[in-house]
């Protein structure tokens, strides 16, 4: 590095740090895969504090009248189940993807601003805190996930929904900060001759997701802070008593929900829409339709949201138009769903760990889709509305579905990250258990639902029909806890045991597998140049005449062409110490400590001043 | 100069920042993409304030001041015509950096800053005359709405004001060169939008009655 | 295949710098300050004319729709001119109208299901 350059990281409040290596250095880091894996084990971290939850939940209601949680912890507990399963794990771990994986697979040294992913990062491991925090500090959120008003007003004595409002605000501006990130990365660093047309489908998705994160995250943004001005200052937005209105929180949290349903599972759906082409040895089906089929998804998932409140009473017109758009959606959906058995249909398919987990996910939110049609017929959403066949339904949908996808996508680049496979024999373990633990668990909602089991009832009578199928539920969901185990098991051990991976173990055909595995920090030594769709695959086979693959003919890739000089953005301390403040501010709003909100201005203020004025080299 | 110069020499190779795949520049496209999220936080505001402004009871059943009766048109036209004019010399402010005359600049931030100052002394007042008048945050869901939505957009004003400030010494310590003419442009482009979303407040909240 | 690559890039190159200067067709220079300062007195004009309609009761019944229209005329003033979408890619105009659009869509639907405009 030149002099002066040197001279110049030195200008500003703190030298800017250039440590790359070192346990300290993840505190600074800006490298998009390291910020990649420390959003995937934040987030295992809460999966396991969910599951847990989830469990404790299940042992309540294993049998009639049972004591093991008070009427009050359940109910901390299934609020703290939802945000944490939505917010701080299938959120996060499809950031972690993203992060990781997005800019590998366009072709880019990093994303384009890497200090602000560090920033949203941290953002969301300070607002996960926050919310935990509440264990000390009076109890849990105890609201429910969507936090219905007025019952979220109800008692301004205890702070547990500002934990709830003021958290997850912090982490909807992670959210928000991250997908300006990813809509400029995919726009604009894309390597030469990527055309939109040639992305990689997860890439499409992820730019999708990052467009309904940007217009959604606002709305639940304004709806928490009313929530928030209504319990700490006295307003009345929520206030039926004061003229009020709740139901115009529904109308802005169901306005971010239902596209958030879509930003938990179209990261998914990218991953199957990798794994299944790369285990059936060929291209994906209908690569156009399924692109535009996910946007699609993005466009309507704005039309459907009253879905989510049929029975608050809209009046027969908007009833019937949203069940309308409610079953228009179903159709970009399904046609997904074809391509994906097209692709498969015909192919050489290798049975191997990650292909498992993606036919589980097709097979399972196949189901849950179907019963998300039976909810836009308002009459018979009239009889589901509250009761445990929602419960299934968007378990199917979010577990079957997007976390079934996750861990389809963990396996089919652990390579990726650590150059080493992961046990094939205790992935299958971990498949089997987890698909007949989740249908045990989640199917018998079905039916208690329609026998007419509500949602969120800690205990319920002896006599009523439901014991069998609760107890089976409870025997389900620890199947599911034994395959966790099995699959942390795997993962611990195959990082340092694996066999050696080498540079393409899959077979792989997009361009992240163009590079080392683990990819250098610079991740390609040479910028690739995109020719074509699967870019990788086609550098690695050529049609006969009879269009079957035969391999290329050696050394057709690799070139050593002049390396120019590699120029990689400076680690930096500044987004953790603006990210730092904002937790600090929120605890000092919700004990009114004027004291706690001023430093944690100043040091939010502090951050974003030497971020500004430290000499840039991103 | 043009953002197409602008990326034409973005483009050209030896350049500190790498070329981009559109030729759009990274922060713009950024600022852009935020402006547009900007307009959903915006929009919730202002449809909490036009369900809510016609809902003036206090509490206890007894009217409570209406929109009519709080607001003051001459004085909020006034200060609003402050906030369109400031828009002005923001532009004036990137015009003159453009063109590498430093001085004008910096005449220019710092008018767009005082500019902007006087508005949200404006407001000040204003939110004090109404609290006053009985209007407050917990009065009626119009004073929630209002309050929030006004004082959601002084916040916004106030980070403008705090970034054109910074500006401003960045330039007098000789730290803002004409190379940097982008971060101005950009700081106005927040601002600017700041301003119309203003102008949508002024017709929406203050001039249309709401009976 | 090392000049194929290097001829894709080339190519790469020149259909970028062609994009480029396709917009340049557009009107290619940002106005100057008198072009400003013109746009800003319009401003202040319609400013004026929308406080003026205020006040003026045998207009009443067109107050609404005229001053909807000042007021979108103002926006687009400040976003074109001032904001530079005028001049610069559309890319950015689209990314903007996107992002206005929807809120105006989802918020009218929103205002129309709780009846704001029937009474």
């Amino acid at each position: 590095m030149a002099t002066t350059e040197l001279a110049a990281l030195r200008r500003g409040l703190l030298a800017r740090p250039t440590a790359t290596t070192g346990r300290l250095s993840w505190l600074t880091t800006v490298d998009h895969k390291r910020i990649g894996v420390l959003y995937g084990y934040t987030a295992f971290f809460f999966l396991l504090v969910g599951g847990i939850e989830a469990l404790l939940i299940r042992l309540q209601l294993a049998g009639p009248n049972a004591t093991v949680l008070s009427s009050d912890a359940y109910s901390q507990l299934f609020t703290m189940h939802g945000v944490t399963m939505i917010f701080l794990v299938v959120m996060p771990l499809g950031a972690a993807f993203f992060n990781y994986l997005l800019p590998l697979q366009i072709g880019a040294r990093d994303v384009a601003f890497p200090r602000l992913n560090a920033f949203s990062y941290w953002l969301f491991l300070f607002g996960g805190v926050y919310l935990y925090s509440s264990v000390f500090l009076g109890g849990m959120p105890d609201g429910g996930w969507f936090g219905y008003a007025p019952l979220s007003e109800q008692d301004l004595l205890a702070h547990r929904m500002d934990f709830y409002a003021l958290g997850l605000q912090i982490v909807g501006i992670a959210s928000l900060v991250s997908a300006v990130n990813f809509i400029v990365t995919v726009i604009n660093m894309r390597a030469p001759g990527m055309s939109l047309m040639r992305l990689p489908v997860f890439t499409w998705m992820t730019l999708v997701v990052a467009f309904l994160l940007l217009f959604a995250i606002p709305v639940i943004g304004i709806g928490l802070f009313q929530l928030m001005f209504d319990r700490l200052f006295g307003a009345v937005f929520f206030n039926p008593a004061a003229g009020g209105d709740p139901i115009l929180w529904q109308h802005m949290f169901w306005l971010f929900g239902h596209p958030e349903v879509y930003i938990l599972i179209l990261p998914a759906m990218g991953i199957v829409s990798e794994v299944l082409p790369t285990f059936s040895g060929k291209p994906l089906f209908g690569y156009a339709a399924v692109v535009f089929a996910g946007v699609a998804i993005g466009f309507m998932g704005w039309g459907v949201w009253a879905h989510h409140m049929f029975t608050s009473g809209l009046g027969p017109v908007a009833n019937s138009a949203f069940a309308l758009s409610t079953m228009f959606i179903a159709v970009p959906t399904g046609i997904k769903i074809f391509n994906w058995l097209g692709t498969m249909w015909g192919g050489n398919i290798r049975f191997r760990t990650p292909m498992l987990f993606s036919i589980g996910f097709v097979a399972m939110f196949i189901i849950g889709g179907l019963s998300g049609v039976t909810h836009a017929l308002v009459p018979s959403d009239y009889q589901q509305h509250d009761t445990y066949y929602v419960v299934a339904h968007f378990h199917y949908v979010l577990f079957g579905g997007a976390l079934f996808g996750l861990f389809s996508g963990l396996y089919y680049w652990f390579p990726k990250l650590t150059g080493r496979m992961m046990s094939e024999g205790l992935g299958r373990l971990h498949f089997w258990l987890m698909l007949i633990g989740f249908n045990l668990t989640f199917a018998p909602m079905h039916i208690l639902g329609l026998q007419g089991m509500p949602r969120r009832i800690y205990t319920y009578p002896d006599g009523m029909g439901w014991n069998f199928w609760n107890l089976v539920e409870t025997v389900g969901a620890f199947t599911i806890a034994v395959s966790i185990l099995v699959f942390m098991a795997n993962w611990i051990v195959s990082r340092r045991r694996g066999a050696e991976a080498g540079a393409d173990p899959w077979d792989a055909r997009t361009v992240e597998w163009m590079t080392t595995n683990p990819p250098p920090p610079h991740n390609f030594d040479e910028v690739p140049v995109i020719h074509a769709r699967d870019e990788f695959w086609h550098r690695k086979y050529a049609e006969n005449e009879e269009g079957v693959p035969v391999p290329a003919v050696a050394g057709a890739a690799d070139e050593d062409a002049e390396g120019s000089p590699i120029h990689m953005p400076n680690p930096s301390y500044f987004p953790l110490i603006a990210a730092l403040g904002l937790p600090l501010v929120a605890w000092g709003l919700t004990f009114a400590s004027a004291w706690l909100i001023g430093t944690g201005a100043v040091l939010v203020l502090a951050g974003l001043y030497g971020w500004a004025l430290e000499p840039s080299s991103e | 100069m043009t953002v197409e110069e602008h990326a034409l020499e973005h483009a050209a190779p030896g350049h500190h920042e790498a070329r981009t795949s559109t030729g759009l520049d990274n922060v713009k496209v950024g600022m852009w993409s935020f402006l547009a999220s900007e307009c959903l936080f915006f929009g919730a505001l202002i449809t909490t304030y036009l369900l809510y402004r016609g809902r003036t009871l206090l509490a206890n059943g007894q009217p409570g001041p209406t929109p009519a009766e709080v607001y003051d048109i001459p004085f909020t036209s006034v200060s609003s015509f402050v906030l369109l004019m400031s828009s002005l010399t923001m532009v004036l402010a990137l015009a003159a950096i453009q063109r590498g005359d430093h001085g004008r600049t910096r005449v220019w931030l710092l008018t767009t800053a005082l500019l902007g100052a006087t508005f949200i002394g404006g407001q000040v007042y204003e939110f004090t005359t109404f609290v006053n008048e009985g209007l407050s945050i917990s009065s009626s869901p119009f004073g929630s709405a209002f309050f929030v939505l006004t004082g959601f957009h002084g916040a916004h004003v106030t980070v403008g004001i705090l970034m054109l400030l910074t500006l401003f010494g960045l330039s007098m310590g000789g730290r803002l060169p004409t190379e940097n003419a982008r971060t101005v442009e950009m700081v106005g482009l927040y601002w600017h939008f700041v301003d119309i979303v203003w102008i949508v407040i002024f017709t929406l909240v203050y001039l249309i009655p709401s009976e | 295949m090392a000049e194929r690559s290097e001829e894709l890039l080339e190519r790469a190159e020149e259909h970028h710098a062609e994009r480029v200067r396709a917009r340049r067709g557009r009107p290619a220079q940002h106005p100057g300050p008198r072009a400003y300062v013109r746009i800003a007195v319009i401003l202040g004009v319609i400013t004026l004319a929308e406080v003026w309609i205020y006040y003026v009761d045998s207009l009443r019944f067109l107050l609404v729709p005229f001053l909807l229209a000042f007021s979108a005329l103002k926006f687009s003033l400040v976003v074109l001119y001032f904001m530079h979408l005028r001049f610069d890619s559309r890319s950015f105009a689209a990314l903007f109208v996107a992002g206005l659009a929807l809120a105006l869509t989802v918020f009218v639907v929103v205002l129309l299901i709780f009846g704001t405009f029937a009474g």
